[in-house]
């Protein structure tokens, strides 16, 4: 899967590290803001970790299963 | 911002009907960019999707993983989420037994016992396992049985997802309906199998990355499990939550009156965790199509295992939303809410009630953020995606290598078949559209299409397994106990459909209720085909030994594998599978 063609990890990857940033980001901009959501537990500020969560995973796939790279 | 009951936004130029969830500008980039991704993926594979075995079977070159997520994808629907979900929140964890007795014990089996055979006989399809052991006839009625039902269900689940887009977000039936069909189209077309395979592991990745946050939420909210119990108990000591058994899988499972499903722990272990489970995991050419595109042996073993340990998670993010709906949910007011069955909800508009299967996106409103709401509202709509995905592609499969090439025509070259494989999965999206405007116009239709599907699985277990473990089963016998196995489960459900106290008889109880009926009626089925099979093989002709290699236990000369290390070695990881379900079903017993 990784010696020929692009592999879906990466895909994955490219995916959950533009969600994982668009998600942090608005994390960020609600702290500094403090403009929350109106959502039950907006204090635990699900949004920076998750999103931030998202983006460490999408950054390690991405750049695990980069393409030219052998997986 | 999330308001519950929020009207939909002037911006999505749909309906204006008023919805559970207002999405943000960042829910909708969520939303639409995954659309571009699954488009970029079909584009980007349709190069590598030339050959026949490229466009049907992937090139045979997944891996287990790959393989193992798909298999699971395929079966992850988005009314299977918020269905179930609904179900948590009305019987308890009772509806776990779907995801464990009623799918680890099957997708264990495929993997170990059953997937040698599919694999080494280098089949395309389930019908194409019986043409090759009982002939064309069996064969061609599963052929046809298979894809025409694949098709209508695809439509019937096309149609309750738009309806559930309709409700949560106030999109136009005819905007969703039109929107997904067409992405799924382009994309499995395009790129056969490997694309619907590798859309089917992002879908997946996607599904627990927009889901998972809510369970998680519910529990910090409800105290943790120790909490959600307590408070659920003093809810139901003060009259404010109906009486029952929430949180236990079999305590309540001896007797049919004892449980609000009303059902009989035989029914949840033969019916469920056998006729129906088996039926479905190991031979409905949707999820088995997954594994057949394994890149070895070893991986199409491994792939059911490492499947059922997903499988298995599954009711963290379904059940668990649902359990946790009946104490944090809450009215404007500050008020516990009361869901409700669907017909009640929909006969009162004005009333501001929910139905059951609202849970899900209840809960998602309830604690989802801007951009986390658009991930869990993706998560919702690439469950349908990848469910339709499966079904349209195994229909290309089984309509191309079962009913056009033997039927129509037999000696056309490969690209032929390739361009075959192309128009039937847009045949297959076109036809899925027709059902679902006709379910729209007819609702009454779906029941009718959702019990014609399940006529036909369990008869088609019962002549699999007799012809993959017994040599002396005979063409007749296959054709038979496939023919008068779908006919019995027909009689039945006509039975109880039109006598309801018929019920008695198929369930064996008074007080059975209608889910118990699948159940047994599923059992009756098998358990006719395999005794039509027998008894019809006993007076013909087996085949001979030398024919039977690689279809046949005891006569199929297994390909030796490279040892590995344990940790890599598929019978460790079904004992670790194996201990997790019994650890789950003792723990919630």
């Amino acid at each position: 899967m990784h010696s020929s063609g692009i592999s879906i990890w990466f895909f994955i990857g490219v995916l959950l590290t533009i969600y994982g940033a668009m998600i942090f980001g608005y994390g960020i901009f609600e702290l500094v803001t403090g403009h929350t959501a109106n959502v039950i537990l907006a204090n635990l500020h699900a949004p920076v970790w998750w999103g931030g969560l998202l983006l460490a995973l999408g950054l390690f796939y991405g750049v695990r299963f980069r393409p030219g790279r052998n997986g | 911002m999330n308001h519950l009951g929020a009207p939909a936004s002037p911006a999505l130029l749909l309906l204006g009907a008023p919805s559970l969830a207002h999405l943000s500008a960042l829910d909708l980039a969520v939303i639409a960019l995954y659309f571009v991704m699954v488009i970029w993926i079909g584009f980007y594979l349709k190069s590598r999707a030339n050959t026949s075995e490229e466009f049907f079977m992937a090139g045979r070159e997944m891996t287990a993983w790959i393989a193992g997520l798909s298999f699971v994808s395929a079966n992850l629907g988005a009314l299977e989420l918020m269905g179930w979900a609904g179900s948590a929140y009305q019987y308890g964890i009772l509806a776990a037994h779907w995801y464990w007795v009623g799918a680890i014990p099957a997708m264990l089996f495929l993997g170990m016992v059953m997937m040698p055979f599919y694999y080494v006989c280098k089949t395309h399809s389930v019908p194409g396992y019986l043409k090759l052991r009982y002939g064309q006839g069996a064969s061609v009625v599963a052929a046809f049985s298979f894809a025409f039902m694949t098709v209508l269900m695809s439509g019937v689940n096309m149609f309750a997802m738009a309806k559930v887009m309709q409700i949560v977000l106030g999109w136009d039936l005819n905007f969703s309906i039109i929107v997904s069909s067409l992405a799924v189209a382009v994309y499995v077309a395009l790129g056969g199998l490997r694309s619907a395979i590798f859309n089917e592991v992002l879908q997946f990745v996607l599904i627990w990355g927009g889901a998972l946050l809510v369970p998680i939420l519910g529990l910090v909210e409800a105290g943790g499990w120790t909490g959600f119990k307590a408070k659920l108990a003093h809810n139901i000591a003060t009259g404010a939550t109906a009486q029952g058994d929430y949180t236990h899988l079999w305590k309540s499972m001896g007797h049919f009156a004892d449980n609000p499903m009303g059902i009989h722990w035989t029914g949840i272990v033969f019916g469920l965790g056998f006729a129906i489970s088996f039926g479905y995991w190991t031979t409905d050419f949707l999820v088995v199509q997954r594994v057949l595109a394994a890149n070895s042996l070893r991986s199409a073993r491994m792939a059911p295992v490492i499947g059922s340990f997903f499988k298995m998670a599954v009711p963290f993010i379904v059940i668990l939303p649902g359990l946790l709906g009946l104490v944090v949910l809450q009215n404007s007011d500050g008020s516990l809410m009361h869901l409700v069955g669907e017909n009640v909800a929909t006969a009162n508009p004005g009333a501001g009630l929910h139905s059951y299967n609202d849970v899900l996106p209840l809960m998602m409103v309830r604690y989802l953020a801007p951009g986390l709401l658009g991930l869990g509202i993706t998560a919702l709509i690439a469950g349908f995606m990848s469910g339709m995905a499966g079904n349209v592609s195994a229909f290309s499969a089984v309509w191309t290598y079962d009913i056009y090439q033997p039927l129509i025509n037999k000696k056309a070259k490969d690209e032929h078949y390739v361009a075959v494989g192309r128009w039937a999965t847009i045949l297959g999206v076109v036809i899925s559209i027709g059902t679902a405007y006709m379910v729209m116009n007819a609702a009454g239709i779906m029941d009718y299409v959702q019990a014609l599907f399940s006529f036909f699985i369990s008869p088609l277990l019962g002549v699999v397994l007799m012809g993959m473990f017994w040599k002396r089963a005979t063409t007749a016998g296959g054709f038979w106990g496939l023919l008068i196995g779908t006919l019995t489960s027909i009689v039945l459900f006509l039975w109880v459909h039109f006598y309801p106290w018929a019920l008695r008889y198929v369930a064996l109880s008074p007080d059975a209720k209608a889910m118990a009926e699948d159940m047994y009626r599923a059992l009756w089925s098998v358990s006719t085909s395999i005794l039509v099979c027998f008894v019809v093989s006993l007076f013909g002709k087996a085949r001979p030994l030398a024919e039977l290699n690689g279809l046949v236990y005891g006569v199929t000369k297994l390909p030796a594998e490279e040892p590995v290390p344990f940790y890599k070695n598929e019978w460790f990881w079904l004992v670790i599978a194996v201990i997790a379900f019994f650890s789950l079903n003792i723990y919630f017993w």
